[in-house]
């Protein structure tokens, strides 16, 4: 195999996966501090998919712009839901979590059939199909754009958990709930917030991911379990845990597809998964829970 | 024996219980072909349910990948039988012992590593979605091409191929419910029970009590998965064509949960509560919406997804605790 | 076939069983109109459809075809129908219900329902109850080779498209001078992909192609990235890309031909996807050049012209396509059974179905007729090519309305 092909494949699924990365950011957060398994996190993401490819028939905004409003309404979403539904679920047993969230999966998906109808859609940018060529590579430039926003939120978020009061007090929440509890910490508000959180994070990497994809509305299951993967694989709770488990992934998947028959490479994925199960249950940069 | 089945259920319930198996083995002569249709849907995913509820409702494991024994048992009688003409109920057997061997694999890869609540689920579901991508590609039960099984006509029934009419496929539910529903109350009555019991409410305390945790985790796993492969033969061959994208889906996975998760998760009635209300909502809303002349895809199952909704906000035990107490039902050991 | 006459015997004993009980109104089929089925009334049809699920975009697409027939029906002097749309949500334990309930609704013929695995569903319910059921479009061979008597298809099986797109491109290679000498072959890993690239092995040595398959290359149908597919086809250097796939599948893969800068000299299709309506719209410009060699219609026929101009009435913008067509005809052979069979009664209608010979149709061959499978194995392939957002039809020379433009222009001369 020649080196150049290799190559533009590994950077391509190094691209990719920090795009995967972002999207499994959200949920990582969410599960890390609120504890709750989100199951239409996929949908979530397709709602805001379409809610670019709306915006951008409007006012023909990049979606990497539109993503601040539609990072903000995600938040106020996500918000929304968690202080009027899901946080009377969380002492609840986990299969209830499960059946409310797969309830809200299944009424999302159904309303975007009704609303936007069932046939793929994208937006057209004007960079749609450039490519830079370095070398021997020649580099998607889309992939690339998508990844350098998803760092750059990431970083956002990172920043706001480590250097804001807010940010700490929820990483405390997340750590040990009776004692945020005991120091007196609004323990639901900051619960509503992380949510919120999660859902901009998603939302943000929907819009990047609209840049190298089609949107049906049926898309949001196989992401969900994506996510899944990638947050126990790189550590659930653990931010930089979540890129880099992204990355692993969709290098993975890249390597395996140019090596072996692409239309099993998602077994690499699982069979990644069942390792890292196996061997390392918290992830790559997991903390072990107690 | 029968004693120790009757231990602690009023007898109002039994009694109950038994007008509802007379009314369900008269049901076929008088519904029309389309109900039985329903009914047999109702009956499968009971029966599934029942399986499923084995490894969660007593050993406390949530498995959303149960699909994977369905497909394994589905495609190995399928294959069996077509290849070599081999009847359903011997392909059963050796369906069996493959789903039990996955099982086992499951069980031990989640046991032996200490994986446990939601980490057990995602492994559940990575394992089936594996099979799925894995039969994708298998040859010999012709991969995504789909493997169908030659169609006699309807003209008799035939109990050892499993060829004929619906009918015979209700009764061979029916009669595999039945067993399922006394064979779960008896484990549930032995000791195995009641050490089920006890590591589903505190595992800690279980395993320091001087019970081998693992050994009956295990035990739930590959009784469950295996009662859930004849579920697979039964799909098989009712509808005739198998096909990996089908059969392994996430969405066959939470199809069978969905029924015990209505109905009462760990209760022994709930799954099959939950199964009918399940098919009768879903049908009752396609009938309804075509009633009201409403032809808009993927309405009915908005309203389906709202009365989930609903139920899991209001009935967080499931439907069949909050009915049983209304009727005066409860077990007094429960 | 011994189970033949003892099948017709017991059906009827069990037929006139069920007909004894709804008569004394036991029967539980809930219908909410009485259906008076009086001499001279519609024929009640069930047509059966993925509208919603994954499969809901063509599910959709095929209820356009459904949504213009009568109009047509009423122009060309044929019985209307009373259409009865269902959904089989993708589903096949939806498909058995619906279709069960269609029948007991009083559906006396179904069409559907484009999906393999729904359709042989519907299938035995249809051949176990006697009633007529015409397939639109599904291509897995096994349907009719199960012996049904009521199951009738009118659409090719993988080996007859395979068969015509091997002959036609010899035809184009030689109208318009270019060859390729290797070809890769990239399909996608479903249903129809499998059954497509097992069937190259079997056909393709009997034509005697002019090129050689360097690398077959099978994808997943689930797949949201296809880099690495188009890396490794490029790698090979083929002339031409032979293609299996679906239509999400081609925008993304022409996307990355151009991203990564392979023009393969040709794009053969053979299924769905380079041809269709989201495919030019999305990529305009860079849609042109694929050629796609799959079941069509037959622009040069009179009721071509006329169910095009419906649906463009009815759909503006929505070019004519295979889904439309072939449900178009599974309706129309419904109507002119139940013209010739002059009553509904499933048995008269399924018995005039398979005398069917209908000349004037839409798609390309002889017509449509039914041999002793109840297959249609007299219908031919076309050879379609996109040419500035819409198609002409380049072969079979009968139906041809342009010429063929071989090799493509490359991706990065079209401006």
């Amino acid at each position: 195999m020649q080196l150049d092909i290799f190559l533009n494949v590994a950077v391509g699924g190094i691209l990719t996966g920090l795009v995967y990365g972002l999207m499994a950011l959200g949920l990582s957060v969410i599960f890390g501090v609120v504890r709750v398994v989100n199951f239409a996190h996929g949908e979530m993401m397709t709602m805001a998919m379409y809610a670019a490819i709306t915006l951008f028939a409007a006012f023909h905004l990049d979606p990497l712009v539109m993503l601040i409003p539609i990072a903000t309404a995600m938040f106020a979403l996500g918000y929304l839901l968690q202080v009027g539904l899901i946080n009377s679920f969380i002492t609840r047993p986990e299969h209830s979590q499960f059946l409310l969230l797969i309830a809200i999966a299944i009424i999302i998906v159904n309303a975007l059939l009704i609303v936007f109808g069932p046939d793929a859609q994208n937006v057209q940018v004007a960079y749609a199909f450039d490519s830079f060529k370095i070398g021997p590579l020649i580099v998607d430039a889309t992939k690339v754009y998508a990844a350098g926003a998803a760092l750059v939120v990431a970083a956002l978020l990172f920043a706001f958990f480590q250097y804001t009061a807010i940010g700490t007090a929820i990483r405390a929440c997340a750590d040990n709930y009776a004692g945020a509890l005991v120091v007196g910490l609004d323990v639901h508000r900051l619960y509503a917030l992380t949510f919120g959180l999660g859902c901009a994070c998603v939302g943000a990497a929907g819009c990047m991911l609209l840049l190298l994809f089609d949107v049906t509305p049926v898309v949001g299951p196989a992401y969900t379990l994506l996510a899944f993967v990638i947050v126990i694989t790189g550590g659930m709770g653990s931010m930089p845990g979540a890129l880099l488990g992204g990355i692993l992934v969709g290098l993975t998947e890249a390597i395996a597809g140019l090596l072996f028959t692409p239309s099993a490479k998602s077994m690499f994925a699982f069979a990644i998964l069942v390792v890292m199960l196996l061997f390392r249950p918290q992830g790559i940069l997991g903390k072990r829970t107690t | 024996m029968i004693a120790r089945l009757t231990d602690g259920v009023p007898p109002r319930a039994l009694v109950l219980l038994a007008a509802l198996l007379i009314v369900f083995l008269m049901l076929p002569i008088f519904v029309g072909d389309y109900l039985l249709t329903v009914l047999i849907l109702i009956l499968y995913f009971g029966y599934a349910g029942l399986a499923w509820n084995i490894m969660m409702g007593f050993a406390g494991q949530l498995s959303l990948g149960h699909a994977l024994y369905v497909g394994l048992g589905a495609y190995t009688a399928a294959a069996l039988y077509v290849h070599f003409g081999i009847s359903p109920w011997l392909g059963l057997a050796v369906a069996v012992v493959l789903a039990v061997i996955a099982g086992a694999f499951v069980g031990f890869l989640a046991f032996r590593f200490r994986i446990a609540g939601v980490y057990f689920a995602i492994l559940t579901i990575a394992v089936a979605e594996f099979a799925r991508v894995g039969f994708d590609h298998l040859g010999w039960t012709r991969g995504s091409a789909g493997l169908f099984l030659p169609v006699a006509q309807y003209a008799h029934n035939d109990l050892w191929y499993l060829r004929g009419h619906p009918v015979m496929f209700y009764y061979v539910l029916l009669v595999a419910i039945v067993l399922a529903f006394v064979g779960s109350r008896l484990l549930l009555q032995s000791r195995l029970g009641y050490f089920w019991l006890a590591i589903r409410e505190d595992e800690e305390a279980a395993r320091s009590a001087g019970i081998d945790t693992f050994h009956y985790k295990m035990l739930a796993v590959v009784i469950s998965a295996g009662m859930t492969s004849f579920a697979g033969v039964i799909f098989a061959f009712y509808y005739n064509n198998l096909f990996p994208e089908q059969v392994f889906n996430i969405s066959q996975s939470i199809l069978i949960i969905l029924g015990p998760f209505i109905g009462g998760v760990g209760t022994l009635f709930g799954p099959l509560l939950g199964a009918f209300l399940l098919e009768f909502v879903a049908e009752g809303l396609r009938t309804l919406l075509e009633w009201l002349r409403i032809d808009l895809p993927g309405s009915n199952q908005i309203f389906f997804g709202i009365v989930l909704l609903l139920v899991v906000v209001a009935m967080p035990e499931g439907v069949w605790p909050w009915l049983a107490r209304r009727l005066g039902l409860s077990e007094r050991n429960q | 076939m011994k189970h033949m006459s003892q099948a017709k015997a017991a059906r009827v004993t069990r037929r006139s069983f069920s007909a004894g009980l709804s008569a004394a109104g036991v029967v539980a089929g809930t219908a909410p109109f009485n259906i008076v089925r009086a001499q001279g009334a519609a024929l009640k049809v069930g047509v059966l459809l993925p509208r919603s699920g994954v499969q809901a975009g063509i599910g959709q697409d095929c209820q356009r075809g459904v949504d213009i027939t009568n109009g047509i029906l009423k122009e060309l002097g044929m019985p209307a129908l009373d259409i009865i749309n269902a959904d089989t949500e993708t589903k096949v334990e939806v498909a058995r219900s619906r279709a069960e309930k269609l029948i007991s609704d009083g559906a006396q013929l179904l069409v559907g329902a484009f999906d393999s695995g729904q359709s042989t569903a519907i299938a035995q319910v249809a051949e176990q109850k006697g009633v007529p059921f015409v397939i639109n479009i599904a291509a897995a061979p096994p349907i009719t080779e199960q012996g049904y008597k009521f199951v009738f298809r009118n659409f090719p099986t993988a080996a007859m498209i395979l068969g015509d797109a091997f002959a036609n491109q010899k035809e184009l290679f030689e109208v318009s001078g270019y060859t390729p000498k290797s070809a890769v072959f990239l399909h996608v890993n479903d249903t129809f992909g499998t059954a497509m690239a097992g069937g190259i092995n079997a056909v393709m040595p009997k034509f005697n192609m002019p090129y050689k398959i360097v690398e077959t290359i099978a994808y997943d149908p689930a797949a949201r990235d296809l880099s690495v597919e188009i890396s490794k086809a490029k790698a090979t250097g083929a002339d031409a890309l032979l293609m299996v796939s679906r239509l999400n599948d081609a925008i993304l893969l022409t996307r990355e031909l151009v991203k990564q800068r392979w023009s393969p000299n040709a794009i053969l299709s053979m299924g769905p996807g380079w041809y269709e309506d989201q495919y030019l719209k999305t990529l305009g410009k860079l849609s042109d050049g694929p050629v796609s060699f799959v079941p069509w219609y037959d622009p040069n026929k009179p009721l071509s012209k006329k169910l095009e101009a419906a649906l463009a009435k009815a759909h503006p913008g929505v070019n004519l396509n295979t889904n439309h067509v072939y449900t178009f005809e599974a309706l129309l052979v419904a109507s002119d059974a139940f013209k010739r069979a002059g009553s509904g009664n499933p048995a008269a209608l399924a018995d005039a179905i398979r005398k069917t010979n209908i000349t004037n149709n839409v798609s390309p061959g002889p017509g449509i007729q039914f041999d002793a499978k109840g297959q249609n194995d007299k219908l031919k392939n076309s050879a379609i090519q996109n040419r500035g957002g819409k198609l002409v039809t380049l072969a079979p020379k009968v139906a041809a309305n342009a010429k063929p433009e071989l090799p493509m222009k490359p991706y990065d001369k079209r401006g």
